[in-house]
């Protein structure tokens, strides 16, 4: 154990876990969204974070931009940013909607118990997850240089970066328009009766299907949002991205409290900078072990979370 | 022609057939299949059928035993999610602990090699010892979580099996653990258990599935298969019932991580060599799918799923699509064999009469909407 | 024995009369010697003022009773009167908020519900429980399982008490199953036995726990009245082999035919306890249940 190098590098920790957090957080958005209307771990939610990291990397290859590329001009950069961004949305988005549509609604039509989802999630995700891997050799993938972080704030010894910056902002951003979405628009009170009450939503005259559909394609946008902020940040991305990243996003929605949205802001926050902490405590090979053995801590002494669960009771 | 099959089917199909036989022609069968199956290693010499049976790109006796330490994982895997419903996503982490146990104690690259560096024999217990105190140090705190909330805690169980064995220096991550020794004896003064032949030691794999076989199927008509049954069926009502549930599901967990274990001490006599590459958790998956493709509930079931996942691949070896080998493929086709068949067939191929009479009732409960 | 007949409540009209807070009656209970009384010895189960609260409701409030070995007792109020609840109570489902509940002398509150069974208690279940992928037989045989020693050990090596508590408990289950009248399913999955089947069935199996206690909740639901006369017969045949039953019913008529002594609930309240001939004529007992239906279940 290192706790001298915990102590000296306790801001740029806190910093670093904050912007990663702020990934983990978005990511997490997919499972509680899933989990609080159907009651189901999307165990796919991970390889449609996946499929948007790469989805950017070629819009970006398009471009003629690679892991050499020089760094683009401001302009260029918005531009990359916003047609990056676009790209990893709606292929992440269309992924969560063909996961739902394919893996799940022909067992909801037959009722099958709750294991059977699971394992045809656990089959999606080996599914897409494998065939990334096979088509890139399992080869990592730089991305090219659209933001090259630099210092803009110095606060003692730890010094804030733009691509943070933009990173946390944007996760808070993105948060507050789901959160008004859910709470203010028609289509979110929808989402909010079938996850209260699906049996009496159904008979008020809400469409069940297409509120699931919503929930898988608001899932997969946010990570596909999370998927460019986790390019931009870590730099490569890999076949197994999604699942590594998934555990801890899953892990956040859980710590938070699965179902509820601003628990898996608050989840995914605490849960970067935890991992930042005990990394700089034991080394960073053991970054995911200290997120599996803090959910397991968290689902067996307060298994509804911080914040508790159900995403129509916690606004309430 | 048409009529007959159906006629047959409504009979119960082989599985009617057969139970409708004198008991002594099953035991020919049974008889009969376990001599095909021992003569396996032998199965190029058949005409016709044998060279179609064979690999081309593996050794074809080292894919017989890959497929016995696969059967053996499925058989075990089956004891947890077949049987007692437990969802286990990490239940290569028990093959890892069995495989490690007996490299810890034999191997000359392990720092306990001083004080043991003991025969594999004599590892053997003591390795299966190790996996059934994870099992229940693992199912002692998690049992008791939600069956989806346990699903994810094993996987992050077998996880962190993982990272251990990459980080930590006593278990020597990528470099491993060689010179592990092989089962011993001896015949006409050469060993059995040499390092060019692969075929004793799949015939000590069928030996060792057999009596897994014949242990769970006297468990299952039990109790303690009641029991399994009973929570699986209804929880509440089966405690209600005096069942002690928790007791029961920590034995399932523990009997389960036992016979992984067994996979392991076996994989790692043949082998000779691990290291932390070989405890992928795409494994786990593997025999989650096979289990599930084969029939859960049903160790017939779980025996044939065990056979495709091992045998499939390795068939697919040497195989080529293009530029790329179909073998890369293999957990690919699997994630989309196991979604197919859950769609498709969630019962499974050989489904156990029970599960497929719950999926059957569960339809009902929706189909007058 | 011919059912005693009874003013029927149902003939009452439902609308005027849902007593409001009512003082607990005393009525009824002055004219025999009360309850306390009962030499200890011949209690079997007390319930010692329980009192249980979910957040602010509460189910059951400062009730107290005791049952008499050997005696049939009747727990009986008008729908959400806490019945269920307090019958939960009683098999460990729910623990109570305030208050004591000895079996046998021994306090059962805190104790896990196989501990519940394997020390007396039997129960079953309002809406059928039964694991219906078994055979009748297998069902039953779980019950019996309670109180067998076999270890996972010794089933595995097939050792002999494997061999002695099998054969057993499948001749016990076999007797039991006979004894409800349902032998001839023995063999059958439970699933498709006829919902009269299920329910003897679900007795035959709690008696398999080898009960002192055994506690029928609702036992005459969806009953017609020639299956409510056989049921009867079962009960009185199931007492007579030493077992103390409490049963929880809506229907008046059944309750008033079979039990020794009544406690009426109301509103998570005590408002009667007696013979049914004190209970019926207790005015208390009238307005609770005026108008409601006997088979409301």
């Amino acid at each position: 154990m290192d706790f001298s190098g915990l102590i000296n590098d306790f801001g740029p920790l806190t910093v670093t876990g904050l912007a990663q957090g702020a990934i983990i957080a978005l990511f997490a958005l997919g499972y509680t969204l899933v989990y609080g209307v159907l009651r189901l771990i999307n165990f796919a939610h991970s390889e449609v974070f996946l499929l948007g990291t790469y989805a950017c990397l070629i819009v970006w290859g398009w471009f003629g931009l690679d892991q050499n590329s020089a760094p683009p001009s401001v302009g260029g950069m918005l531009l990359y940013m916003a047609v990056g961004l676009l790209a990893a949305i709606l292929v992440s988005g269309l992924a969560a909607l063909t996961v739902e549509v394919i893996a799940y609604r022909p067992l909801r039509r037959r009722n099958a118990p709750p294991l059977a989802f699971l394992i045809t999630a656990i089959g999606a995700s080996l599914f897409i997850s494998e065939l990334v891997g096979v088509a890139t050799h399992r080869n990592q993938k730089g991305v090219p240089p659209i933001i090259l972080a630099k210092p803009v704030v110095t606060i003692g010894d730890t010094t804030i970066t733009n691509l943070q910056i933009l990173i946390i902002v944007l996760a808070l951003v993105m948060m507050f328009a789901l959160d008004r979405f859910i709470n203010g628009s028609r289509l979110g009170r929808g989402i909010r009766a079938v996850a209260q009450n699906p049996d009496s939503a159904a008979l008020m005259g809400v469409n069940k299907s297409r509120v699931i559909a919503l929930v898988f394609l608001l899932g997969g946008l946010m990570a596909g949002i999370a998927a460019v902020m986790y390019d931009l940040k870590i730099g490569v991305t890999r076949y197994d991205a999604g699942f590594l990243l998934g555990i801890d996003a899953f892990t956040a929605a859980v710590l938070g409290g699965i179902g509820n949205l601003r628990g898996a802001l608050l989840g995914g926050l605490l849960l970067g900078v935890l991992q930042n902490y005990a990394a700089g405590l034991f080394g960073s090979q053991w970054l995911h072990a200290a997120s599996f053995v803090l959910l397991v801590v968290i689902l067996l002494f307060r298994p509804t979370g911080l914040l508790g669960e159900s995403l129509g009771r916690a606004r309430a | 022609m048409s009529e007959t099959a159906s006629s047959f089917r409504e009979n119960g199909g082989v599985r009617g057939w057969l139970g409708r036989q004198p008991i002594w022609v099953r035991w020919l069968l049974i008889l009969a299949g376990t001599v095909a199956a021992f003569l396996l290693p032998y199965a190029e010499h058949v005409p016709l059928i044998g060279p179609q049976i064979v690999t081309e790109g593996v050794d074809w006796s080292s894919a017989l035993f890959e497929i016995s330490y696969y059967v053996l994982l499925a058989l075990g895997l089956n004891v947890v999610v077949g049987y007692a419903g437990l969802l286990d996503l990490g239940y290569v982490g028990f093959f890892a602990v069995g495989a490690y146990g007996t490299a810890l104690l034999t191997s000359p690259d392990s720092i306990l090699y001083e004080d043991t560096g003991w025969k594999w024999l004599m590892a053997v217990p003591v390795a299966l010892a190790l996996t059934m105190v994870a099992g229940v140090l693992l199912g002692w705190p998690t049992l008791r979580l939600r069956g989806d909330y346990l699903a994810i805690v094993t996987l992050g169980f077998a996880e962190i099996i993982r990272i251990v064995a990459t980080s930590t220096t006593t278990l020597r991550g990528d470099r491993g653990f060689a010179s592990i020794p092989h089962p011993p004896g001896s015949w006409g003064g050469e060993p059995i258990f040499g390092v060019t032949d692969a075929i004793p030691y799949f015939w000590l794999g069928l030996v060792i599935i057999i009596l897994v076989i014949l242990g769970v199927r006297n468990l299952d008509r039990s109790r303690v298969g009641r029991s399994w049954l009973a929570i699986r069926e209804d929880e509440e009502a089966a405690e209600v019932m005096g069942v002690r549930t928790f007791k029961y599901k920590l034995w399932a967990f523990a009997i389960g991580a036992f016979i992984g274990g067994l996979g392991g001490v076996l994989f790692a006599g043949e082998q000779s060599f691990i290291n932390s590459q070989t405890f992928v958790l795409q494994f786990s998956i593997l025999v989650l799918a096979g289990v599930v493709m084969g029939g859960s509930g049903n160790m017939a079931g779980a025996i044939l799923g065990g056979v495709l996942i091992s045998y499939i691949p390795n068939r697919l070896r040497g195989l080529s699509v293009g530029d790329t080998d179909l073998y890369e493929y293999r957990f690919a086709l699997f994630g989309l064999a196991i979604i197919v068949i859950m769609v498709l067939r969630p019962q499974g191929l050989i489904p156990s009469r029970r599960r497929a009479m719950e999926l059957k009732d569960r339809e009902k409960e929706v189909a007058p909407q | 024995m011919s059912e005693p007949h009874q003013e029927t409540p149902e003939e009452l009209d439902r609308e005027n009369a849902r007593p409001v807070d009512r003082p607990a009656p005393t009525g009824g209970r002055t004219a025999e010697p009360p309850a306390e009384t009962v030499r200890d010895e011949d209690v079997l189960l007390e319930v010692d003022h329980v009192t249980l609260r979910f957040g602010g409701v509460v189910a059951l409030n400062d009730v107290s009773f005791s049952l008499r070995k050997g005696e049939i007792f009747g727990l009986i109020g008008p729908n959400g009167a806490g019945k269920t609840t307090c019958f939960n109570a009683m098999t460990g489902v729910y623990r109570p908020t305030e208050g004591g509940i000895r079996f046998q002398g021994e306090s059962i509150v805190g104790k896990k519900k196989h501990e519940i069974t394997r020390g007396g208690i039997a129960r079953t279940f309002q809406n059928v429980r039964l694991f219906p992928e078994m055979t009748a037989l297998e069902n039953v045989m779980v019950g019996a399982d309670a109180h067998h020693k076999t270890s996972v050990i010794s089933a595995l090596f097939r050792l002999p008490r494997f061999w002695r508590e099998e054969r057993s408990g499948r001749a016990r289950s076999l007797e039991l199953l006979r004894f409800v009248g349902i032998a001839h399913r023995a063999g059958d999955v439970s699933r498709n036995l006829s919902y009269g089947e299920q329910r003897r069935l679900e007795i035959a199996r709690a008696l398999a726990t080898n009960p002192t206690l055994l506690c029928l909740d609702e036992p005459a639901a969806g009953f017609n009245p020639a299956e409510k006369v056989e049921l009867l017969q079962l009960i009185r045949k199931i007492r007579d082999t030493g077992v103390t039953v409490l049963l929880i019913e809506h229907d008046m008529r059944l309750v008033m035919g079979v039990t020794d002594r009544i406690v009426v609930l109301e509103f998570g309240k005590k408002i009667a306890e007696g013979t049914p001939a004190q209970v019926r004529d207790n005015p208390a007992v009238i307005a609770a249940y005026l108008g409601v239906p006997t088979d409301a279940a």
